[in-house]
């Protein structure tokens, strides 16, 4: 093993409201491919922005090369050697290759007016030809594959002669093919001693590349392991942890009734690939998987925010044309996004605004609104969802998460939809208001509704769902029941399940 | 032999259509020009006469040079809704400096064009530092121009009859035998900066990364502040050129005129294919879209089609370029 690169101490780092690190260790040595692995929210993330200057740490110390350093800007740690490929690509589309590999370092002519572009076209090529990587500089990243735009990304980073590059999801969008390419060049660059920090969800490609794992979750260190002694399911069971999952069980009872939606090989370009699976009436179906599954897809595909390819969707029996939001509104579908803020409350307007406003055309009376008619459903909704609100002309955005989620439910509620899905219906709620809304949906379920419940928490998806279907990569990779047979082990293991 | 094989091959088949489809967009603003042009030459024999074609570059040069700065602006997916109005107070305070307090004539050009800088500074400072969206800031600025015009003019035009070289910084012909006014000519020379300045300069490349995607360009580690700074004082020197060239056209400085103007060289600028989303843009499509709009509205004249139903046509125009614009995009995604 090569000498000590890296050493992260007891780094903490807190945001309002959330602790996202706590007393976290991490090390690094040359010549070594480490994996940062954890569920989502587990950290990884903050702890890898924090090394390079994008957060500042709270608390710890870092150790690079021997020397404790200080970080406060991504400059900074570019002019370390540390850098980052971030999982959404951060070039700019419009310009060309050459351009974004030394954006903020370019060559100047002519007592520094004018810019030298054979310089860094040809600075460009030089470190192609070194990383033996086929690019052409003066074509337009807008205009590459996915994959060619990492490979941008990989020789920016290098272009600062980095010592740690570290990777983000680097295979998320790569095709198998691409996947050896991205592989080969790693290999490369381990043998030339480059440290790499590898964050990935796939358990497969951990052996094929990574020397050891470091494993996070909820913000805190677990643990590191040599990658050659340690099995996948030792790991997993590192990331997913045991405690929490002492909640009972839920009570099945309405897997046999009728199905009220079936759908049918779902199909949409790379995301959604042949998803089939049905709802029962009164049913909680949960949909687990790692983000970027496809689970949100489905469910704009069903909700017709999204075109779907192919695929055939049949309520109560009968296939319906769902073509738009409205088009599924009217057949009794509900969604409730998982980015309740951007699509789900208008935080400017009041409580009793948001709960009607799906439903404005009931409460005309000759072309004007009829307020007090407004008034009771709003009224008669905040008692039975318990809406805690000082009164029904709060605004929104003055009530807390769990009470705006209940006011998007009470949207939904007032059109009579049947078919409700839940995208993170906890997502930013804290724990007592969590319960809340899992009493809430038991009660929407009991009085017959079915509701679709995507939710990257296991514990939650254990407690909640009477069915578990699991995602991975736009397919469905299984379907479970919820008994004993279940555990969060069982629905990690499926939930990165790649399909060669 | 067995060598260990490092390439990195990735295939790329859409690289080809794309490419396609841009130039086709370049070439069509330009079609767009000629065939108006080949048009009105059929409609009115009036239309392509020496005299006409001078009318019509003449007429274009104000504006143009105004959208030649608003292209900067557009390509970072900023707007600058001030260009009107600050040229209104530069060719005040030209009047101002000539006229009123009898300085030389070269420093009341100095003294218009250092106006228009500072009014894009503080419209830069405002957005850059204080994070100010550009569409309020510029409001902002525009009102200020307009309210600081009338006040320090009285609101009565300046008249540059005591200096009777200024007025030939427009209409004067700084090239011996050929009739071509000097506006035209300053039009198209700062055209050829601009397209220097975009494309060959540090400004130009930050332009570009700005309205292509400024987090990337921050995390690279530029100063993304400054430069939108130096972006706005930019356009506002173009803005000042334009206020000047204004002023001598009209031999004087007229406070009450000029708003309107910041959106007739927005037109310009889209319809020649800059989009407002950012990071896309050339100068010589702001150019055509500047021509375009005037030999429009020449054209329709000569046809003596009434000015009511010009600007109409004018309207439709635009929303045509840029329903293009959106068609492309969304072919390309």
């Amino acid at each position: 093993m090569g000498e000590l690169l890296l050493r992260m101490e007891g780094i903490s780092k807190a945001f309002p409201g959330v602790q996202a690190l706590s007393n976290v260790d991490f090390e690094l040595n040359k010549g070594e491919v480490h994996a940062l692995l954890g569920e989502n929210g587990a950290g990884k993330s903050t702890l890898m922005k924090v090394l390079t200057g994008i957060h500042s740490k709270d608390s710890g110390s870092i150790l690079y090369q021997g020397k404790e350093i200080d970080v406060p800007d991504t400059r900074t740690a570019q002019n370390l050697g540390i850098s980052i490929i971030h999982q959404e690509l951060n070039l700019a589309p419009d310009l060309t290759v050459a351009q974004n590999i030394f954006i903020g370092r370019e060559p100047k002519k002519m007592f520094d007016l004018f810019l030298d572009e054979k310089k860094l076209n040809d600075r460009a090529k030089n470190l192609f030809e070194t990383l033996n990587i086929k690019l052409n500089p003066k074509d337009k990243v807008g205009n590459l594959s996915v994959a060619m735009q990492q490979m941008v990304e990989i020789a920016k980073a290098l272009s600062f002669n980095s010592k740690i590059l570290i990777m983000d999801e680097p295979t998320a969008a790569l095709t198998d093919t691409e996947i050896d390419s991205l592989f080969t060049m790693i290999r490369k660059l381990r043998s030339d001693g480059v440290g790499i920090i590898y964050i990935s969800h796939r358990m497969e490609e951990l052996k094929r590349i990574t020397d050891r794992v470091t494993v996070m979750r909820d913000g805190t260190y677990i643990g590191t392991v040599n990658t050659q002694e340690a099995t996948i399911d030792q790991i997993i069971s590192m990331m997913v942890g045991r405690q929490i999952y002492q909640n009972q069980r839920p009570e099945i009872k309405n897997r046999n009734s009728e199905k009220v939606l079936e759908v049918k090989n779902l199909n949409r370009g790379n995301v959604i690939k042949n998803v089939s699976f049905d709802l029962h009436k009164g049913e909680i179906l949960g949909f687990a998987g790692l983000m970027g599954a496809g689970r949100t897809e489905v469910a704009r595909a069903i909700f017709g925010a999204d075109m779907r390819d192919s695929g055939e969707i049949i309520i109560n029996g009968k296939p319906a044309r769902i073509k738009s939001p409205t088009d599924a509104v009217q057949h009794g579908i509900g969604y409730l996004s998982e980015d309740r803020k951007q699509y789900g409350v208008m935080l400017e307007m009041d409580v009793k605004a948001n709960i009607t406003i799906a439903t404005m055309k009931d409460y005309l009376k000759l072309g004007s609104l009829n307020n007090p008619k407004i008034n009771d459903q709003s009224s008669a909704m905040v008692k039975s969802l318990r809406i805690k609100t000082p009164s029904i002309n709060q605004l929104v955005k003055n009530l807390s998460g769990g009470n705006q989620q209940k006011v998007v439910i009470a949207k939904w509620l007032t059109r009579d939809s049947d078919i409700l899905i839940f995208d993170e219906p906890t997502r930013g709620i804290d724990i007592g208001a969590k319960d809340e809304i899992y009493n809430l949906l038991n009660e929407l379920a009991a009085q017959g509704k079915s509701i679709i419940m995507i939710s990257s928490e296991l514990p939650e998806v254990l407690r909640m769902s009477h069915r578990v279907i699991v995602m991975c990569e736009g397919r469905i990779t299984g379907e479970l029941i919820n008994d004993e047979n279940i555990s969060q082990e069982s629905i990690m293991t499926l939930a990165t399940q790649r399909i060669g | 032999m067995e060598t260990p094989s490092t390439q990195i091959i990735i295939e790329d088949k859409e690289k080809k259509i794309r490419f396609k489809s841009n130039a086709l967009q370049q070439f069509l603003a330009f079609a767009s020009l000629i065939v108006m042009v080949i048009f009105f030459s059929l409609a009115s024999p009036n239309f392509f006469q020496f005299d006409n074609i001078i009318g019509i570059l003449l007429s274009t040069s104000v504006i143009g040079i105004l959208a030649l700065g608003a292209t900067f602006i557009i390509i970072t997916s900023g707007i600058d809704l001030s260009v009107g109005t600050v040229m209104t107070l530069t060719s005040v305070m030209t009047g101002i400096f000539i006229t009123s307090m009898g300085l030389p004539v070269i420093v009341g050009v100095i003294g218009g064009i250092l106006t228009g800088a500072v009014a894009g500074l503080i419209s830069g400072l405002a957005i850059a530092k204080m994070n100010i969206p550009p569409f309020i800031a510029t409001l902002a600025m525009m009102m200020i121009a307009k309210g600081l015009a009338l006040v320090i003019s009285g609101a009565a035009p300046i008249y540059f009859t005591a200096s009777p070289e200024f007025t030939k910084i427009a209409m004067g012909n700084i090239i011996p035998g050929l009739k071509i006014p000097n506006a035209v000519l300053i039009f198209f020379v700062m055209a050829i900066i601009a397209g220097i300045i975009l494309n060959k300069t540090i400004i130009g490349r930050y332009t570009f990364a700005l309205g292509s995607n400024e987090e990337a360009t921050r995390l690279s580690g530029v100063n993304v502040n400054k430069w939108k700074i130096i972006i706005y004082v930019l356009a506002g020197v173009f803005t000042g050129i334009a206020g000047l060239v204004m002023a001598a056209r009209l031999n004087s400085a007229q406070p009450a005129l000029g708003q309107g103007y910041e959106l007739e060289a927005i037109a310009a600028v889209v319809i020649g294919g800059t989009s407002l989303a950012g990071g896309k843009g050339t100068i010589l499509g702001t150019v055509i879209g500047a021509m375009i709009m005037s030999v429009l509205t020449n054209g329709l004249r000569i046809m003596s089609v009434p000015q009511e139903w010009q600007t109409v046509v004018v309207g439709i125009v635009i929303l045509f370029a840029v329903y293009t614009d959106v068609l492309r995009n969304k072919k390309a995604k």
